[in-house]
């Protein structure tokens, strides 16, 4: 109290000068990616502690625990390589789209309906430091899912590359671009649903796409024009991308045109991140502009008629 | 004395920029569709002012304020906030206005001083010498009295505890213009007296605010001064004294001589009192002079705007206040 007292006395008018930029703070736009670098490890450390998100870690290491199970004994079709080995990789590239599409889709849903996006609009450069926050958040859940499926199936399954340097590095890049791919489109999405819970409709095209991107068994057997429209996806790419990195070299035979087709994902992967980075900024833009307090507090009073 | 002018030519221009509005509103026009929410606001603010933007549900409180926050485009009309176009408002102009919001979940898993001190963190470039921008964390969290709960999960705090945060998130960047809408709708009166003392605070230390209420109660306790709107334009501007003042229509008189009771309407009850007393002297008793506040015409009119007589109702209004 006593300090807003001095503090009225040494405020005088006028007050509208120019923000001298103080040493050691730098340009405003730079403050707010730093502080969005902040925000995502923030939020990354309440989703260790947060069940739901938890639940979401290790859903899918379960699943595929279920389905290595159901595996056991089973090799990949023309060479007696185990079927689980190359699985794995394969699940590791759907937790990439995963994590780019879904988990940005949903929070984005979901922090537009509660009004985070509008707190952030509200603050210098707060949208652009929410966006930042949001890519570090993404692709740190995206390294603990895929760390938390991959630790326990090394000591199960044999056959990994786990000890290559080249494997890692493969691994990482994929990963990267993979993200560049579909995050993008987690934004699109994510800013066109006004309500988190039809956001879900996107799930069901998502895995039916995952049932033909040969993420589960091979698809070098299925019709061709099946394998057509997987390959216009990043979920068939991302999987053929990590089994590139830990799988050895010989098991690319089984793949289609025989080869890991590195140059190949690239050109799809880096035509999605492509289009998502032209298309994604726009349809955000569009999106921030709408928020307002009153759209807020028009979703907030359908979310109440919900659970009335 | 041409030395003297030449001296005091500076300071004459120091005062014009204090002058300065604080916000400008000319003929602003707001129209959805074919539904005209706005057809003509007008009205300024000077640096440092607390003014109320009264009127019933509906009235387009709302719509003006987030026209004014940059939030919302509007129609057609001429709008400074700080000086400048709401609708090309860049970041810079942005850090100088504070902006509370009513929170509902958002940030749930935060705690109370961790998201302050995060979300200041934003304005530590646009501090100015004059301005320390952020505020230091542990004094905002003082001063909207949640110290208590500082360490404590946001989802975890009552809901007037949230309101608030929502207060100490709008100010975290100490601006020189703060917009609160409707405040304190669904405050218990502990909560609203808090909150009133929160403004009070805020107003001392020159920040220029601008609140949307219904309540003309409200309005009455916060604001320098009241603008009433309905019928999509301010249909009355000034303190709350002027404007009861300007009310000054007909009062009501009530006596009894012996016992029976008698009431009197007038336009001059000082003139008809004075004439009671010269007709009846001691015998009159129980005198009372009762003017219609500006309460009593403020129900009129939102009963009216309710009612959907919009139009009846801004007219009766502007005839009394005039």
């Amino acid at each position: 109290m006593s300090e807003l007292a001095s503090e009225s006395r040494d405020t005088g008018r006028p007050r509208a000068a120019r923000p001298s930029l103080r040493g050691g703070v730098g340009s405003p736009k730079l403050v707010a990616a730093r502080n969005g670098v902040i925000r995502g490890r923030i939020e990354l450390r309440q989703s260790f502690t947060n069940v739901q998100d938890l639940w979401n870690y290790f859903f899918p290491t379960l699943i595929f625990l279920v389905v290595l199970f159901f595996m056991k004994g089973a090799a990949v079709p023309g060479t007696n390589f185990n079927l689980g080995a190359r699985t794995l990789p394969s699940v590791l590239g759907m937790t990439v789209a995963f994590s780019g599409l879904v988990t940005l889709m949903m929070g984005l849903a979901l922090e537009r309906e509660d009004g985070t996006l509008l707190r952030a609009k509200a603050i210098p450069n707060g949208m652009f430091g929410y966006l930042v926050g949001k890519l570090v958040l993404v692709s740190g859940m995206a390294l603990a899912s895929m760390a938390i499926i991959l630790i326990p199936s090394s000591f199960m399954l044999d056959g990994l590359a786990l000890t290559s340097v080249t494997a890692w590095l493969t691994l990482l890049w994929v990963m990267v671009l993979g993200l560049a791919a579909t995050i993008p489109l987690g934004a699109i999405f994510g800013s066109m649903f006004s309500n988190p819970r039809n956001a879900g409709v996107i799930m069901m095209p998502v895995m039916g796409l995952v049932a033909i991107s040969g993420i589960f068994y091979p698809i070098s057997g299925f019709p061709v024009w099946l394998q057509e429209i997987a390959q216009v996806f990043p979920i068939y790419w991302l999987g053929l991308g990590m089994r590139s990195a830990l799988l050895p070299n010989e098991l690319a035979a089984v793949e289609i045109g025989e080869s890991w087709r590195h140059l190949e994902m690239i050109g799809v992967l880096g035509a999605w991140a492509v289009v998502g980075l032209v298309v994604a900024p726009m349809v955000l833009r569009r999106m921030a502009r709408r928020e307002s307090g009153s759209s807020v507090a028009a979703r907030r009073e359908k979310a109440m008629q919900r659970t009335m | 004395m041409a030395v003297v002018n030449e001296a005091d030519a500076p300071a004459r221009e120091m005062r014009q920029v204090e002058a300065e509005f604080a916000l400008e509103v000319d003929d602003l026009r707001m129209r959805y569709g074919s539904t005209d929410v706005l057809t003509g606001v007008n009205f300024v603010a000077r640096p440092g002012e607390v003014v109320a933007l009264l009127g019933p549900n509906g009235a387009g409180k709302t719509t003006t304020i987030e026209i004014l926050e940059g939030f919302r485009m509007r129609s057609a009309g001429e709008v400074r906030v700080l000086g400048v176009d709401p609708a090309h408002g860049d970041e810079n102009w942005r850090a100088r206005l504070g902006v509370v919001l009513q929170s509902w979940r958002d940030h749930g898993r935060w705690r109370v001083r961790e998201l302050l001190e995060h979300l200041g963190l934003y304005y530590a470039p646009f501090s100015t010498a004059d301005i320390r921008r952020p505020w230091d964390p542990d004094e905002l969290v003082e001063v909207v009295g949640l110290t208590e709960h500082a360490h404590k999960k946001i989802n975890k705090l009552s809901g007037g505890q949230r309101r608030r945060l929502d207060v100490a998130i709008g100010i975290v960047g100490r601006p020189e213009l703060l917009f609160l809408d409707e405040p304190t709708a669904g405050f218990d009166p502990e909560a609203r007296r808090e909150f009133h003392d929160l403004v009070h605070r805020l107003a001392d230390q020159d920040t220029t605010i601008l609140l949307t209420t219904h309540d003309l109660d409200e309005a009455e306790k916060l604001a320098d001064r009241i603008l009433i709107l309905a019928g999509g334009t301010i249909i009355a501007d000034g303190s709350a004294d002027e404007l009861a003042r300007r009310m000054s229509t007909e009062a009501e008189v009530r006596w009894t001589i012996e016992g029976q009771r008698f009431v009197h309407s007038t336009l001059d009850a000082t003139g008809f009192v004075r004439e009671l007393f010269i007709k009846h002297d001691t015998a009159v008793a129980d005198l009372e002079v009762r003017r219609a506040g500006l309460e009593d015409v403020y129900m009129t009119l939102v009963r009216e705007f309710e009612a959907g007589r919009a139009d009846a109702a801004v007219r009766e209004f502007e005839v009394v206040t005039r």
